[in-house]
């Protein structure tokens, strides 16, 4: 048996640890480790509620707005508000840009090198050499491609900034809804940067992800995980927020379950924090992290959905919501492109490395489409925002999904100020050590049966890793 | 077709910009940094308790374009979210980097320095099959380099320090100071900052040394006006018409807005090519002042000062 680290695991957010045992060239077992511990929750204690939105922000810059509209939704809960149409919409837009934004710079410029060869020159080396597969001439394309994203990706924080004021870490998003009053020029200009993003996304994102996957067809059987998926549901539809874009639900041991917040446990075996605090709904949670407990390996805790480890992002969305696919699909799969295809249609492809990196392109596109749509349901000069008073007593939470999967806020709100808040982020779902029972997270299970047949250049570890957005 | 890093010197060098160099700073030490910049200093960026939000502005840089600045301006050989290696291939770079070029490169710092439990809030990588923390690594790293550029509010502690301070951060001016280590530092606040304050002052530095820095560290050329004073609002405030609910007209002080305590220049650069900033949006929140956000909290409650 050999051992692998890998640490730290780059081209992400956050200080992550893979460590792997290899038996006859694969993954027999795997361990994730964050390694990095802030205490966020705990310095919210004792705020005015209303700055949660603002410093829980501050938890991912690459996702500010996912925590942002979890926390707004979380006060909206507390302080008994709804917030009007165009204080939905307008956080719908807002968030919509950065689910745009993360997905982009999430293919070209945290994964993409795990099968592009890059220029041979800083940042691009050193590398990891030997597994490139592109031709020459797709390679270039699609280095040029990187470069090209990177403006696309400025473009969509510009589209973040239209109405959260700047990007990243925006401030248009507050508790009963929405900063700004929306004006027919900003609707405009905000329409005609979409336009650009949605002909990069159909034209060119899609496409490539494809191209590429056709290149490493053997990665649609690598990194299956738990095949549990968890979607909180994102992008309300309505003012009721009883319907969204992208649905809630789960897919459990192969059963499609209604959504139940009420399920889900922390579980602190083997994190950092005292065995004392296992077991607890978020709404009673604790974080006290201690530093050198015996068995434990990661700074992130254990969160379980109905006992069971559950994977979130796009391949859990677009798994639960089944949409239609792009016709890029319908190519891909030499399907006549006349006929609709759904995501299920993917069967056990989905649950891959390249399953995933599809579904993200694939729902990238849906957001992008939807949020046409949106704009023109804006009203001019009608008020995006509910005056909110803060109780003294209250309890609430606020479900979203951030671009990587499943996230939520719980608080308790005593004399005004903040009594407890608990925050169980997307990546915790995906990067999280093992529960109580010994089960392992998503990404370890996903990294099991992953073939490393160059221990000096372990492409297919972070692939599996990567997919996974975290 | 992208300008080339000679041509980049060459556009700077003509423009006949005034060198500002601190007062602040030692003369040895600025020319120590002078010396640096006239080679193609290796740029080591490394992240502490952060997220990732100050390179994600970065990114955002339009003038030059953010692929002219990795390609053409700085040899960026280590930076954790957009480099092509992992694990040990990039961790022992990074050292190796270090040692060979001791004392010539730039160190920019990203995210907060936790000190408690000695350091091991927050840990870099592993070296020698030893896990490093970040404190271990920035001592290193910080010792050696040319200068420091402490990115975003971290810089100053930032959100990871605000109280109780859980993991004991400390700015990285005193994370520096206690130690003796005399390497200067330089502050770009912000939470974010502005991509244009990061590679303004990058580029200040190369071609002209430090530029002139207030008594917190900070480029003057970036963060010495007060937002308040030259807020397009201003007028509303000295008529005393206040903004009583977000997107009513008027001035945002009885929002909370902390433009009177703030120093930054977001009033005329904008953010994001210039569609949009705080105050136009809701209000300013005081995001490049040390202390903040304890200083300036309650946001969204009228400032006393």
């Amino acid at each position: 048996m050999t051992k692998l680290t890998i640490s730290p695991v780059t081209r992400i957010e956050g200080h992550l640890k893979i460590e792997v045992d290899l038996q006859g060239g694969k993954v027999v077992d795997a361990k994730s480790s964050g390694t990095m511990y802030r205490g966020i929750e705990n310095i919210l204690k004792g705020r005015d509620p209303r700055d949660a939105s603002q410093i829980t922000q501050r938890i991912c810059g690459v996702c500010p707005t996912a925590h942002g509209t979890a926390s707004v939704r979380c006060l909206d809960n507390a302080f008994g508000v709804k917030p009007s149409t165009n204080g939905r919409i307008i956080r719908n837009l807002i968030f919509g840009s950065d689910y745009l934004m993360s997905h982009i710079l999430h293919f070209y410029h945290l994964a993409a090198l795990d099968y592009v060869k890059g220029p041979d020159t800083q940042p691009f080396i050193p590398r990891y050499e030997g597994d490139y597969r592109l031709d020459p001439k797709t390679n270039k394309v699609a280095v040029d491609q990187y470069l090209k994203a990177l403006d696309i990706k400025q473009k969509t924080h510009q589209m973040v900034a239209l109405f959260g004021g700047k990007a990243p870490i925006p401030y248009g998003m507050v508790a009963g809804g929405a900063t700004e009053v929306p004006t027919v020029d900003k609707m405009i200009s905000l329409k005609w940067r979409l336009k650009e993003i949605q002909e990069f996304i159909d034209g060119t994102y899609l496409p490539t992800v494809y191209l590429v996957a056709g290149a490493y067809k053997d990665l649609f059987n690598v990194g299956v995980g738990c095949k549990n998926l968890l979607s909180f549901g994102v992008f309300p539809l309505d003012d009721d927020e009883k319907t969204f874009l992208l649905k809630p639900g789960s897919y459990t041991q192969g059963k499609d379950l209604p959504l139940d917040q009420t399920q889900i446990r922390e579980y602190v075996k083997y994190s950092n924090y005292p065995d004392s605090t296992t077991g607890l709904h978020p709404s009673k949670g604790k974080t006290e992290w201690v530093p050198d407990k015996k068995g434990a390996y990661s700074y992130i805790k254990a969160p379980r959905y109905r006992d069971l480890p559950h994977e979130g992002g796009p391949l859990s969305r677009m798994w639960v919501t089944n949409p239609v696919l792009s016709k890029h699909a319908n190519k891909f799969l030499g399907i006549d492109p006349k006929k609709e295809i759904r995501f299920r249609d993917l069967g056990d492809k989905a649950f891959s490395v390249l399953g995933r990196h599809a579904a993200r392109a694939e729902e990238c596109k849906l957001v992008a489409d939807a949020m046409d749509k949106w704009i023109g349901q804006l009203k001019p000069g009608a008020p995006s925002w509910t005056k909110v008073e803060i109780p003294k007593e209250a309890e609430g939470f606020g479900l979203t999904e951030a671009p990587r999967g499943a996230l939520g806020h719980w608080i308790s709100i005593k004399d005004q100020k903040i009594d407890n808040y608990q925050v169980v982020a997307a990546t915790i779902w995906n990067a999280c050590p093992r529960d109580d029972k010994g089960n392992r997270g998503p990404i370890e299970q996903a990294l099991i049966g992953t073939p490393v047949p160059d221990i000096k250049n372990p492409f297919n570890i972070v692939r599996v890793v990567r997919a996974f957005d975290p | 077709m992208p300008i080339t890093r000679r041509q980049f010197l060459k556009v700077f060098a003509g423009t006949g910009v005034a060198v500002t160099v601190s007062g602040n700073l030692l003369p040895e030490i600025v020319s120590a940094l002078e010396k640096a910049a006239a080679g193609n200093p290796p740029v080591l960026w490394i992240q502490g308790a952060g997220c990732t939000g100050c390179s994600v502005s970065l990114l955002n840089t339009l003038h030059p374009s953010i692929a002219e600045v990795l390609l053409n301006i700085i040899s960026l050989k280590f930076h954790q979210t957009v480099m092509a290696s992992a694990g040990q291939k990039a961790y022992d770079y990074l050292w190796e980097t270090a040692g060979k070029n001791y004392g010539k490169y730039f160190l920019v710092t990203e995210g907060a320095i936790e000190t408690a439990n000695e350091g091991r809030c927050c840990l870099s990588g592993e070296r020698e099959g030893k896990e490093v923390p970040f404190t271990d690594l920035t001592m290193y790293l910080g010792k050696g380099a040319a200068a420091v550029l402490a990115l975003g509010q971290c810089g100053f502690g930032g959100i990871p320090s605000a109280k109780p301070n859980p993991t004991g951060v400390k700015s990285v001016r005193d994370f520096f100071k206690d130690a003796g280590v005399k390497t200067p530092v330089i502050n770009i606040p912000g939470c974010p900052p502005h991509p244009d304050w990061i590679v303004g002052t990058v580029a200040h530095a190369l071609m002209f040394g430090v530029p002139e820095l207030d008594s917190d560290g900070r480029p003057v050329m970036f963060y010495g006006t007060l937002v308040h004073d030259n807020c397009p609002y201003r007028s509303y405030y000295d008529d005393k018409k206040f903004a009583k609910s977000f997107g009513e007209e008027g001035c945002r002080l009885e929002l909370g807005c902390k433009g009177p305590e703030s120093y930054a220049d977001c009033w005329k650069r904008g953010w994001n090519n210039n569609v949009n900033w705080c105050v136009h949006n809701s209000l300013c929140l005081g995001c490049t002042q040390p202390g903040w956000p304890d200083s300036f909290s309650p946001m969204y409650v009228k400032t006393s000062g």
